[in-house]
C-alpha cells in the first residue's frame, strides 16, 4: 500500500468478489432439459395457458428455428447449447396469502440482498412483485394500486385475468420476429410482470420487481409489458441478482413499454447478476430485448440502467418515437470487471415530428473486461425538427481491459440536429494529485472520481434505487469506492 | 442507396457514338467479377508478363481469395450503406494493354495551377503515359514513373515492400487489384531528401465505352525525407467507368508525407480508392481527401502507426449533390506508444445525395499515451439528402486520450437572419455559411498556391458551376479569373 497505492487499488478493484453468491434451496418444478415443441407444450400446460397463448409460443418457436444467433456484437463466448438448458423452473409452493406463508429461505434471500419484502413494505412504500425463478410468489400492495385502477401482476395472471390487454399489446413493440433472442423468449417465456396504468392516473407508488436466477442451469426468460394510457405516469424499477455458479446461465428477456398520449414511463434497472469469477468461469449470459414505443403525441419513455453484473451483456433498451413531440431518454452506467463483456447501448428511432432524444452512457472497464457502447440514432425523413444529443464516455481502470464505442447515426432530413460526442480516458493523474494534495488518499480519491463520473446517471435513479446502485458500484469496484 | 442510382449508372450518354453503342451490344452481358476471373484464367501469361516471381505468386493467392469471396455486397457490414452491386454487376470492358491512342496524353489537356509547379504524372484510362521514359530520376535522387518499369529495375524494393500493406482479405477490390493490376505509379524518395516539388498524379478517363480501370501505386519515403503528393481522379466524358485504385505508402522514420486527393468525376463513375499507409517512428502524414463530384466514391484509408511518436492528420471534405454518393472509411491503428492522430471529415449534401462516414480508431494494448481525435460534421440541405455517420473507437490501452464527435445539422438560422438583416441575399448568405463551413478543411492545405486553387474550386462547386469540363482536368478555368461572392463586404 505504502509503496504503490495505485497498483494495490487496481488489484483490489480487479479482484473484488461477487458479494451475492449464495444459493437458496427451494424445491423446484423443472421442465425436461432441452427445447422442442413438447417443452413448449409443457410450459404452456404448467401455466394453464389458453390455446391462443400456446399458438403464439409455437409460432415464435418455429420462427426461432429458422434464425441464426447474431454475431455482430463485440462479444466472444463459447457457443450456447440451447438443448442443454432447462427452460422452466418454478417454486412449488404458490398462492400465498401473506408474508408468513412465504418460504423462510426465500425471505432470507431477500434479507441477504437487503431488500426483504418486510423492509420494502415498511420502509420504502414500494410495491414489490418478487419473481424468483420464473413464477411470481408474492405480490404486495395490490389494494393500494387497485384503488387507482392500476393493474400490476405477474404475466401469467394477466394472461388469465386480462387476456384482451395481453392480446392487444403483447408483441406490439417487440415482435417475435424481431431477433433471435426475442423469438426464443416469445417461445419459452416463463413469467414476468404486467403493468397497466389507466387514463389520467399518476401511479401512486413506484412499482418494483426483483428478478433472481436461482436454480442451476435454468434460463430465465421473463417478459415484462407496461402499458401507460393517456395522461398517465409510472415509475418502474427492476433489480436483478443471481447466485454464484460455475455454469453459464442463459437469460433472454423481453421488456415492452407502450406510452399513449401525454403518458410518461420511467424504467429503471439495476442489474447485478453473477458475472463469473476472477478467471472468467461461470456467470450469466444476458441477452435482453428492451423497447419502448412512444405511441401517442407528447409521450415520454426514459430508461435508466446500472449494469454491474453478467458475464455477457447484450442489451439495447430502445425508444421508438412515433408520436409527435415525444421524448426518449437513455441513461446508463455499465461496469465490467474480470472477464466480463458488455455490448450495450440504445436505439433511438425518430418517426414523429419534433421528437427529442438524449443518450448519456458511462462505461467503466476494469480487469480483463471489454465494455462496448453500441447505439443507433435514426432520424427518418418525416421526423422533421427532431433533436438528438448523445454522450458516451468510457473510463479505463487497468491496462488489460478494453473500452469501445460504436455509434451509428443515420439522418434523413434537413431540419433535424444530431450531436454525438464521446471520450475515453483513464482516471486523470491531475485529479488524483489534486485529491492527494488535500489529504484524500488515493483509494478514496478513485472512489470519489468514479462516483462523480457516474453521478449524472445515478441522479436519474429513483431514491430507493440510487442507494442500492451506489452500493453495487462500491462492490464491483471494491476497494476503490468509499 | 436507392434504385435510381443504378439506373444512372446503366445509361451511357447515347449521343456520343452510336457506333460504339452498336459494338457494345454485341458483348456478352456478364458481371464484372466473372469477366475478371475468366480473363485471369485465360490470359494469365499476359497478366504476369512483366512480373517478378514474388508478384506472380501474390497474384495467384489474391485471385484464389477473389474467387472464393468475390466483390463485397451490401450484406457486408462494411458496405451496408453503399450499394456497390449497382456497379459490380455491370458489364465493363477491361484492357490488359494500352491502346495505340493512349500512348500520349499531352495534347489532351494542360494542367496549370497558377504558381504551383509540380512534376506531373499522367495516367490515361489507367495507363502510364509518357513518350520520353518509363522512369524519371530527378537530380536529388527521387525516382518516379511507371510501376511496371520500376518492377523490372528495382526487384529488391518490390520484394521488400510490394503488397505487404494492402491486405487482400480486406475486400474483393483489393484482391482483384492485386491479382490483375497492370500499371500504376512508383515513387521513391531516398533517405534525407526533401522533395521541393509536389508530384501530381493525374488520372484521366476518356473512353467511349464502359471501362473498368485498375491502378496500383507504391510510394516509399526513406528516413528523414519529406514529400507531397497530389492525386487527381477525373473523367472527361460521360461514359460510366469504375476505377479501382490501391495505393501503398511507406513512411520511413522521421519522414513527412502529404497527400492530397482530389476527386472530380462524372455522375456515372464509380471510384474505389484504397490507401494503405504505414508509418515509422516520428513520422507524420497529412492526408486530405477532397471529393467534389462522382457517382459513387468509396475511400478506404488505412493508417498503421507502427513507430513511436508518429502523427497522422486525416482530413476530408465532401460536397455532393444530385444522386451522388460518397463513402469514407477511415481506419487508424495505433500500434505504438505516444502516437497521435487527428481525423476530421466535413460534408455538405444537397438534392438526393448520400454520404457515409465510418471512422475507426483502434488502440492496441501497448499503445499507451495515445491521443486520438475523430470528428465528422455534416450539413444536410434538403429533405432527401441522407448521411450515415459511424465514428467508432476500439481501445485496449488505458493511458489514452480518445474522443470523437459527430454532428448533423443545417445552416445556422440565426447567422442567416443576421446576414439577411444586413441586406445579403438569401442565396449569398447560404453560400457564405457553407463556404465558412468548409474553411476548416481548406485552411489545412499547406501549399499556398494549391490552397487558393482548391478554395476557388469549392466556391465554384458551391455555386454549382464546377462540373466536368471538356479540356482541363483540374477545371480551374482560366487561372487569372478569380471567383468572388457577390457580397459587398463593407455592408457587414
Amino acid at each position: 500500500m505504502e509503496n504503490n497505492p495505485g497498483t494495490n487499488i487496481l488489484d483490489e478493484v480487479t479482484q473484488g468478489d461477487y458479494k451475492f453468491g449464495f444459493y437458496t434451496d427451494i424445491e423446484n418444478d423443472f421442465a425436461p432439459r432441452g427445447l422442442t415443441e413438447e417443452t413448449i407444450h409443457f410450459i404452456s400446460a404448467k401455466k394453464e395457458e389458453p390455446e391462443w397463448m400456446l399458438q403464439f409460443r409455437l409460432k415464435a418457436f418455429r420462427h426461432w428455428l429458422t434464425l441464426k444467433e447474431p454475431e455482430w456484437a463485440h462479444l466472444h463466448h463459447r457457443p450456447i447449447n440451447y438443448q442443454d438448458i432447462i427452460y422452466y423452473a418454478a417454486p412449488k409452493k404458490k398462492e400465498l396469502a401473506s408474508l408468513d406463508e412465504v418460504d423462510p429461505e426465500l425471505l432470507e434471500t431477500f434479507n441477504k440482498l437487503g431488500i426483504s419484502l418486510d423492509e420494502q413494505k415498511k420502509l420504502t412504500g414500494v410495491a414489490v412483485d418478487a419473481v424468483i425463478d420464473s413464477v411470481s410468489v408474492k405480490t404486495t400492495f395490490q389494494d393500494t394500486l387497485g384503488k387507482h385502477g392500476v393493474i400490476f401482476c405477474s404475466f401469467s395472471e394477466a394472461v388469465k385475468n386480462h387476456p384482451e390487454l395481453i392480446k392487444k399489446y403483447m408483441g406490439s413493440v417487440v415482435q417475435y420476429t424481431d431477433n433471435y433472442f426475442a423469438a426464443l423468449n416469445s417461445a419459452v417465456f416463463s413469467d414476468g410482470s404486467f403493468c397497466f396504468i389507466p387514463n389520467d392516473v399518476r401511479c401512486p407508488l413506484e412499482l418494483s420487481t426483483y428478478f433472481r436466477i436461482n436454480a442451476a442451469n435454468t434460463g430465465q426468460f421473463e417478459r415484462t409489458l407496461i402499458v401507460a394510457e393517456s395522461n398517465s405516469y409510472v415509475s418502474y424499477m427492476e433489480g436483478c441478482t443471481a447466485p454464484m455458479r460455475d455454469e453459464n446461465q442463459l437469460h433472454a428477456a423481453i421488456v415492452e413499454i407502450v406510452a399513449m398520449e401525454n403518458a410518461e414511463v420511467k424504467y429503471s434497472t439495476v442489474q447485478n447478476w453473477y458475472p463469473g469469477d476472477k478467471n472468467g468461469i461461470g456467470g450469466i449470459y444476458n441477452f435482453v430485448t428492451k423497447r419502448g414505443l412512444c405511441k401517442g403525441n407528447n409521450s415520454k419513455i426514459s430508461w435508466t440502467q446500472v449494469e454491474t453484473g453478467s458475464a455477457i451483456t447484450w442489451k439495447y433498451p430502445s425508444c421508438v418515437l412515433m408520436g409527435d413531440n415525444s421524448v426518449g431518454e437513455f441513461y446508463s452506467v455499465a461496469v465490467t470487471n474480470h472477464y466480463q463483456q458488455a455490448d450495450t447501448g440504445t436505439k433511438m428511432i425518430h418517426l414523429g415530428k419534433n421528437t427529442r432524444s438524449t443518450i448519456i452512457s458511462k462505461g467503466i472497464s476494469a480487469g480483463k473486461s471489454n465494455n462496448s457502447y453500441r447505439g443507433l440514432v435514426k432520424i427518418l425523413p418525416n421526423a422533421s425538427n427532431s433533436r438528438n444529443f448523445s454522450q458516451c464516455d468510457s473510463l479505463l481502470l487497468g491496462d488489460k481491459c478494453g473500452a469501445h464505442t460504436f455509434p451509428y447515426i443515420q439522418a434523413g432530413n434537413e431540419t433535424s440536429i444530431v450531436e454525438h460526442e464521446a471520450t475515453t480516458s483513464k482516471i486523470s493523474e491531475d485529479q488524483l494529485f489534486y485529491c492527494n494534495q488535500r489529504g484524500i488518499n488515493t483509494e478514496k480519491a478513485i472512489g470519489l472520481i468514479v462516483n462523480g463520473y457516474a453521478k449524472e446517471v445515478l441522479n436519474k435513479l429513483p431514491m430507493e434505487f440510487a442507494v442500492e446502485a451506489q452500493k453495487l458500484l462500491a462492490i464491483t469496484l471494491e476497494g476503490s469506492v468509499g | 442507396m436507392n434504385g435510381s442510382k443504378s439506373s444512372i449508372m446503366r445509361v451511357p450518354d447515347i449521343t456520343n457514338s452510336p457506333k460504339v453503342m452498336e459494338n457494345m451490344k454485341l458483348l456478352k452481358e456478364i458481371p464484372l467479377g466473372e469477366m475478371l476471373i475468366d480473363r485471369f484464367q485465360n490470359q494469365f501469361d499476359v497478366i504476369t508478363a512483366n512480373d517478378i516471381p514474388a508478384v506472380t505468386a501474390m497474384r495467384k493467392e489474391a485471385m484464389n481469395h477473389f474467387i472464393s469471396n468475390g466483390f463485397p455486397s451490401s450484406s457486408d457490414e462494411k458496405w451496408r450503406h453503399t450499394e456497390i452491386e449497382s456497379l459490380t454487376e455491370e458489364n465493363f470492358q477491361y484492357y490488359l494493354k494500352p491502346l495505340d491512342s493512349e500512348q500520349d496524353i499531352e495534347d489532351l489537356f494542360k494542367c496549370e495551377v497558377h504558381d504551383f509547379d509540380t512534376e506531373i504524372i499522367s495516367l490515361l484510362n489507367g495507363w502510364y503515359v509518357n513518350k520520353h521514359a518509363g522512369l524519371t530520376t530527378l537530380p536529388n535522387g527521387i525516382v518516379y514513373g511507371s510501376l511496371t518499369n520500376a518492377m523490372k529495375l528495382y526487384p529488391e524494393l518490390f520484394e521488400q515492400y510490394y503488397g505487404n500493406l494492402a491486405d487482400i482479405q480486406v475486400n474483393g477490390f483489393v484482391s482483384v487489384n492485386t491479382a490483375m493490376v497492370q500499371d500504376g505509379v512508383f515513387i521513391y524518395i531516398p533517405d534525407g531528401v526533401y522533395a521541393e516539388k509536389t508530384i501530381q498524379i493525374i488520372k484521366l478517363i476518356d473512353k467511349k465505352e464502359q471501362l473498368f480501370v485498375q491502378n496500383r501505386n507504391l510510394i516509399i519515403l526513406g528516413k528523414n525525407s519529406s514529400f507531397s503528393l497530389m492525386h487527381c481522379d477525373d473523367s472527361i466524358n460521360h461514359f460510366s467507368s469504375l476505377i479501382n485504385t490501391v495505393t501503398e505508402v511507406y513512411v520511413g522514420e522521421n519522414a513527412h508525407f502529404n497527400l492530397y486527393k482530389l476527386q472530380n468525376l462524372n455522375n456515372q463513375s464509380g471510384l474505389i480508392n484504397s490507401t494503405f499507409i504505414h508509418q515509422e517512428a516520428n513520422s507524420t502524414t497529412k492526408s486530405n481527401t477532397l471529393t467534389f463530384n462522382g457517382g459513387m466514391i468509396r475511400n478506404n484509408i488505412n493508417i498503421d502507426l507502427q513507430g513511436e511518436n508518429a502523427h497522422a492528420d486525416v482530413l476530408g471534405l465532401y460536397l455532393m449533390d444530385k444522386n451522388q454518393h460518397v463513402d469514407n472509411q477511415i481506419y487508424i491503428k495505433h500500434n505504438a506508444a505516444h502516437c497521435t492522430s487527428n481525423e476530421k471529415f466535413k460534408g455538405i449534401l444537397d438534392d438526393e445525395a448520400s454520404a457515409v462516414f465510418n471512422g475507426y480508431i483502434y488502440v492496441a494494448r501497448n499503445a499507451q499515451k495515445t491521443n486520438a481525435y475523430q470528428n465528422n460534421n455534416n450539413i444536410l440541405l434538403t429533405p432527401k439528402a441522407t448521411i450515415n455517420s459511424m465514428p467508432f473507437l476500439e481501445i485496449y490501452a488505458d493511458d489514452v486520450k480518445c474522443s470523437h464527435g459527430a454532428t448533423i445539422g443545417q445552416l445556422d438560422q440565426e447567422a442567416m437572419f443576421y446576414m439577411r438583416q444586413r441586406g445579403i441575399s438569401s442565396s449569398n448568405a447560404r453560400l457564405l455559411l457553407m463556404y465558412a463551413f468548409t474553411a476548416e478543411i481548406i485552411n489545412q492545405i499547406s501549399i499556398e498556391a494549391l490552397r487558393k486553387r482548391i478554395d476557388d474550386m469549392v466556391k465554384k462547386r458551391l455555386r454549382g458551376e464546377l462540373s466536368v469540363c471538356e479540356k482541363c482536368v483540374l477545371h480551374c478555368g482560366s487561372p487569372d479569373k478569380e471567383y468572388h461572392f457577390e457580397i459587398d463586404m463593407s455592408k457587414i
